[in-house]
């Protein structure tokens, strides 16, 4: 039953999927941490906002539809955050390893 | 189609169980068990359990996996010493409770034993919209009194494990030294938002799922994150204002159950027609008591860092 | 209900997989971990019986449900303490060994 709704949330469920999987080859696939950040949150982030657009044709109040958006938005907030701190502890620990290999422990320290 | 999901998540479940326990990395098995705690917390959804869902994902998951990674660096890996032959024996043996346990599961008898019905009756008497909650705070209240009573004693066991003179240091915040930048970021965005979440988990627990446990989670995990940002420092286990906030919630639980005797004649009954509001002042300071009791759990021992 | 089977049978073989990782494991941080799976097996188990348990208008009993949420703080509780018992006793061993290089030092 083709409705309006529908017509939004199927295609963009579709793109949603297909940039999670995206997200997930690059995030196996590249070759260091800081590519590997790069694919998983660019694509991963595509791929939540259009997962937001299309659950939220499918919500039946207004009161849903801002608790996804506010799901969204936390998610936003925090994987911005984590990844910017994944990349830093991965720039500290390429930099360490090219300086001298005594330094690495205290770079992997860090993650605690 | 629900089914298909069913078996994927099972699948998917199984799989993260492994790579936790295959590894010999303890750190790559601990952000594995990070992985395994997600979908064990879809999984308890597709149960229809979404309480448990928000408790694990809050505590089993997100609080389990800092302690451990935490403790890490200064735990040392002694080498691998089993044999193939001991390795197939155990294997051999893990199986067969698997293969029992399965047993077990097809071969429940029907109908399955239920006290749903029981709950269902006597819910219009609590005052309260949630059963579990229900469950929690009043038909087995004495279980939720003595668990309190157990995080505390964890607690305690923690600063036994240090010398007298160390516990008036405070303890070490996760992290080195210096605040990273997103961490602050993090603070300044995040813990307005999870100051909310969390009340309103505690609020909304009489009624629809959520409680103090799950809004105590939330709520530490905030303040771990102002301690982390440098921002709030971490209370000594001295600290008398932090032992009277620990003790309120389990002081309270009890003092409302003694007061049962007199008021509605048995230990732990709420006053009849008052059972709401009670509750919700016990769950209110029991989450002040166990959110504080889960941060100085995750801080753990005092002046760590300086051995 | 099928669904609720399959998931219960996943939690068998969590059982099974988190008791090899408590025997086999050298690493004491990493039994805890095992510890853990083996305790989720066994509360989704649990919860099986409460979804089994469905009726009275309640999707799930209730009652294994408040269980298992109790269940969950104390294992957290436990780990908690076990993995500064852990830390305590690889700083004891560091310690003695420091006390044994200085004595050797000096004799």
């Amino acid at each position: 039953m083709p409705d309006l709704a529908s017509l939004v949330t199927v295609p963009a469920l579709l793109a949603s999927v297909f940039f999670f999987i995206a997200g997930s080859v690059g995030l196996v696939r590249m070759p260091d941490t800081l590519t590997r950040i790069h694919a998983l949150t660019k694509a991963d982030n595509i791929a939540l906002g259009l997962l937001v657009v299309a659950l939220l044709p499918q919500v039946g109040s207004i009161a849903d539809a801002a608790k996804i958006v506010a799901v969204w938005i936390v998610v936003q907030i925090s994987s911005g955050a984590a990844a910017q701190l994944m990349g830093e502890v991965a720039l500290a620990e390429r930099d360490a390893a090219s300086s001298g290999p005594d330094q690495r422990g205290m770079a992997g320290g860090r993650d605690a | 189609m629900m089914t298909a999901f069913d078996a994927g998540l099972g699948v998917l479940l199984v799989l993260a169980a492994v790579r936790v326990v295959a590894t010999s990395d303890v750190r790559a098995a601990a952000s594995g068990f990070l992985a395994y705690g997600m979908i064990l917390a879809l999984a308890w959804v597709r149960l229809e359990s979404v309480d448990v869902a928000l408790t694990e994902i809050a505590v089993g998951s997100g609080l389990t996996t800092i302690v451990i990674l935490r403790a890490i660096a200064h735990v040392p890996s002694p080498p691998s010493s089993s044999t193939a032959g001991a390795k197939a024996a155990v294997g051999l043996l893990c199986a067969c409770v698997t293969l029992g346990l399965s047993a077990v599961i097809l071969g429940l008898p029907e109908p399955a034993s239920s006290i749903a019905a029981d709950v269902a009756m006597n819910m219009p008497a609590t005052g309260l919209g949630n059963p579990i909650t229900g469950v929690l705070m009043v038909f087995r209240a004495l279980d939720t009194v003595l668990e309190t009573i157990v995080v505390l004693l964890a607690l305690i066991g923690v600063w036994a494990l240090v010398p007298q003179e160390r516990l008036a240091g405070r303890p070490a915040t996760p992290g080195t030294g210096r605040s990273p930048e997103p961490v602050v970021f993090l603070a300044r965005a995040l813990v307005p938002i999870g100051l909310v979440v969390g009340a309103y988990q505690v609020w909304a627990g009489a009624d629809v799922p959520g409680g103090k446990f799950q809004g105590a989670a939330v709520l530490a995990a905030m303040g771990l994150l102002l301690m982390m940002a440098g921002i709030v420092k971490a209370p000594a286990a001295t600290d008398v204002k932090l032992r009277a906030l620990l003790l309120v919630g389990p002081i309270l639980f009890l003092a409302v159950g003694i007061a049962g005797w007199p008021l509605a004649g048995s230990f732990l009954g709420y006053p009849p027609g008052f059972e709401k509001p009670v509750i919700i002042v016990v769950e209110i300071a029991s989450t002040i008591s166990i959110g504080l009791a889960l941060v100085m759990l995750v801080l753990g021992p005092p002046g760590r860092a300086s051995s | 209900m099928t669904g609720s089977i399959i998931l219960a049978l996943a939690g068998a073989g969590l059982v099974g997989l988190g008791l090899y990782g408590v025997i086999m494991r050298e690493n004491a941080l990493h039994r805890i971990l095992a510890f853990n799976v083996l305790g989720g097996g066994i509360f989704i188990v649990f919860g099986f019986a409460a979804r089994r348990g469905a009726g009275a208008g309640f999707a799930a009993d209730p009652v294994p449900q408040a269980l298992v949420i109790t269940g969950i703080v104390v294992a957290f509780s436990a780990t908690a303490l076990a993995t500064a018992i852990v830390v305590r006793l690889a700083a004891a061993r560091d310690e003695e060994h420091a006390d044994a290089r200085s004595a050797k030092d000096e004799g």
